[in-house]
């Protein structure tokens, strides 16, 4: 009965915030109104939706033994509390993704957004990651690339395996833009970020020579270096003498960071990967606590309208209308398909029982959407004068603050001069202008809501540990991506020459992490070099890519409950499918064909070669111009590639359901089979 | 609370106890949530699964178990 209690309690606080927030238009909303919103939906999807998909279409079973249970070798595969595995899945799916897409997408006004990172993570996100999750439980803990191979044919392991593999690429180039564009002209920021690297390190060699394996201590360690690192950072920028050493170009930094990748690639883990992975999971875990503290005692008034102009598709921060491209563009704080890897990789190898999937598969990522709701918030709390001036690139406002102001001023969203200067000497930065992709005018927003929470004096440390934090983010992401996309891309070259399948040969290792490198590095390059930013060519290619992934995971979800006796359910798992293939391409329709400059990439392509031709270009674009053509060509290709693979392999699945509907005979399932859990308890819990 | 009355120090005792219970409760989730006490549950399995059988020390255990954790897709964007 108190349940019932709570969820009506819950169910009408939800309704009451999103009536609010309905009839708030056109004066200021406070951000309460929407953490309510968010804060109810989530639950009410966790225990209604998400406890209906468990039982009637996933048909959990708990007494049914998991792999943990009936492979438990103490190392890979151990039976694990679910509040334990609840803290693992979400360290392992929570990345940058989250804070950079809601950022971009505030362009559109704030609630747009919000609308779809709350209905994608529980009508999408939430059901993928648990539908895999199970799916792979089912399968010894088979990963999606084997569950792709195993259920829909050869040709679904080979797409998810490329599709992971382009994704890793395009991702890593467009972290390592954003990690550019903190530290360009920056020494504060840049001698924190340097110095967190051999703070790692020092971390590695502690966990493993000194005292090995004790991991509290050495995190403890890390965290006090990284505060000397940043206040460190803040004593080198105050120091005229210093401050030099560290001021450098965005070509430059870019070199540093596929020097940094290359390193993280090839090094043993425990020297420099796993130690700095335990201080983002930390920095991570304590940013989400005091940012929601934050949020709750500054209760800030958001400064963005509801909806902007820029739903036309004339956004400064990335072209296209609000449909397809706020769906691309939020990604993974409604829809991940990188977590589907995540969900059939470590994660079900440590599930002690299939009741546990509901709290750990939706529940981590409606956590996921949370922090992808904050992140909105720190974006639109901030005059959208401000920032539009710090997210558009100088190619668009124009490249001197006074021609930037100007247009965004003329846009209705009056900012000047001084109010920008102000705000940089208060943050300890030279200038917010142009610092695009997301991360800067994010720490800007945190860094004020903190100040107002926990005392306003410190607003340059903060908005530093706020950059630090996202830096520590992104390269863990970025690190950790390119040492696996090394292991894939060794596994494909094995199949040409065997030896260079061998993950420790050295010549191979080298030769892959370069060729991976390499391939990252040259999208950081033309986004260094675009002088739109190259943030609003990568993050819709990246967005683009992970929904692919999201819809390959649906596909093989729906291929199998189709094959199941739950058929009449497949809807849960097909209409979020559909839905994603329609915005994916569209989406790539129109990057591919639009004949709008800002938008279609061949259209642009042939603009630019126009303009080339015609001598009409300043010197200093002429010179780029080669580059960035050939570049656009590529995108325009690899996103036609995208679609193509995406198409086959729900065609793929389509083929099972006709199969299926006219009692053809299918593939085998490749569930394993039932056999009793004895671990304590599993027999008198209660399904879900 | 006065603690000169009698009855009320043990009760004052109690509640010390209770909350050195609750704090070594949230050690315990600490550890594991980190991974800090991977090695002692890998040795608790080890000698129940195979008595007698020589097991991986400390620093081995650890680069081994990095090693597995990195080599798949354990980080998202």
């Amino acid at each position: 009965m108190p349940r019932k209690l709570i969820a009506a309690v819950l169910a009408i606080l939800g309704a009451v915030a999103v009536g609010a927030i309905a009839l708030h238009r056109h004066e200021p909303i406070n951000a309460l109104w929407i953490l309510t919103a968010a804060v109810c939906t989530y639950l009410l999807g966790l225990r209604f939706y998400g406890a209906w998909i468990a039982a009637q279409v996933l048909t959990v079973d708990a007494t049914r033994a998991t792999p943990a249970e009936r492979l438990n070798n103490g190392r890979d595969f151990v039976p694990t509390h679910r509040a334990i595995v609840f803290g693992h899945h979400f360290a392992a799916i929570a990345g940058p993704g989250p804070l950079v897409g809601p950022t971009l997408a505030a362009q559109f006004g704030y609630l747009p957004g919000t609308l779809w990172i709350l209905v994608g993570a529980v009508l999408g996100g939430c059901v993928q990651d648990m539908t895999i999750l199970l799916l792979s439980i089912r399968r010894d803990g088979r990963s999606l690339g084997r569950m792709a191979h195993d259920e829909l044919g050869p040709f679904g392991g080979f797409a998810a395996l490329i599709g992971t593999l382009l994704i890793m690429m395009i991702l890593s180039a467009v972290l390592g833009l954003v990690i550019v564009n903190v530290m360009k002209h920056s020494p504060w920021a840049t001698f924190t970020v340097l110095a967190t690297i051999p703070a790692a390190a020092l971390v590695g060699l502690y966990l493993r020579v000194w005292r090995p394996g004790r991991v509290l201590e050495g995190t403890l360690l890390g965290v006090v270096l990284m505060f000397l690192a940043l206040v460190g950072g803040g004593w080198v920028d105050h120091n005229p003498g210093l401050r030099g050493l560290f001021d450098f170009s965005p070509l430059v930094l870019a070199g540093f960071v596929m020097a940094y990748g290359f390193c993280a690639a090839i090094l043993p883990v425990w020297l420099l990967l796993a130690p700095r992975d335990y201080l983002s999971t930390f920095l991570k875990a304590g940013t989400v606590v005091l940012l929601a503290v934050a949020l709750v005692l500054a209760h800030p008034q958001l400064r963005m309208p509801a909806v902007t102009q820029f739903i036309d598709g004339t956004g400064p921060l990335f072209a296209g209308k609000l449909f397809p491209f706020v769906f691309i563009t939020i990604a993974c704080g409604a829809v991940s398909g990188f977590h589907a890897l995540v969900a059939s990789g470590t994660t079900p190898k440590l599930i002690s029982s299939e009741a546990d999937v509901r709290l750990v598969g939706y529940g981590s990522m409606a956590l996921e959407s949370f922090v992808a709701i904050m992140a909105l918030i720190a974006a639109t709390l901030l005059d959208p004068g401000v920032f539009f001036a710090i997210n558009a690139g100088a190619g668009v406002v124009g490249a001197t603050p006074q021609a930037a102001v100007h247009t965004i001023t003329s846009w209705g969203f009056p900012v000047t001069v001084e109010q920008m200067q102000t705000l940089s000497a208060a943050m300890g930065e030279q200038t917010l202008f142009a610092r695009t992709g997301g991360a800067p005018s994010l720490a800007v927003g945190m860094a004020s809501l903190f100040g107002s929470s926990f005392g306003r004096g410190m607003l340059a440390l903060w908005y530093h540990f706020a950059i630090m934090f996202e830096a520590v983010f992104l390269m863990a992401t970025l690190d950790a991506g390119t040492r696996v996309g090394r292991f894939m891309l060794q596994d494909l070259l094995g199949h040409l020459w065997a030896p260079l399948g061998r993950t420790s040969w050295y010549p191979s290792v080298l030769l892959a992490s370069a060729l991976l490198v390499g391939a990252w590095g040259y999208f950081l390059y033309i986004g260094v070099i675009d002088p739109n930013g190259g943030v609003n060519i990568l993050w819709p290619l990246f967005g683009i890519a992970n929904q692919m992934l999201a819809a390959i995971a649906l596909a093989v979800a729906s291929g199998i409950i189709l094959k199941s006796r739950q058929a009449r359910y497949a809807l849960v798992t097909l209409l979020p499918l559909a839905w994603l293939a329609l915005v994916t391409t569209t989406a790539a329709w129109q990057k591919v064909a639009s004949p709008d400059v800002r938008l279609g990439l061949f259209a642009a392509a042939a603009d630019l070669a126009g303009k080339l031709k015609s001598g009409t270009l300043a010197p200093a674009r002429a010179a780029i111009a080669p580059q960035l053509i050939f570049n656009q060509r590529l995108d325009a290709w690899l996103t036609i590639l995208f679609t193509a693979i995406l198409w086959f392999v729900i065609l793929a699945m389509i083929r099972v359901g006709v199969r299926r509907l006219r009692g053809l005979p299918l593939r085998h399932s490749s569930e394993a089979a039932y056999r009793m859990s004895l671990l304590a308890g599993a027999t008198t819990r209660v399904s879900p | 609370m006065n603690s000169s009355e009698p009855g009320s120090q043990g009760a004052w005792w109690r509640g010390a106890r209770a909350a050195l219970r609750r704090a070594a409760a949230v050690v315990r989730l600490l550890r594991t949530l980190s991974g800090d006490d991977a090695y002692e549950r890998y040795r608790a399995h080890h000698e129940q699964a195979h008595p007698g059988a020589a097991a991986l020390t400390r620093r081995a255990f650890y680069e081994d178990a990095q090693r597995r954790k990195w080599s798949g897709v354990s980080r998202c964007c």
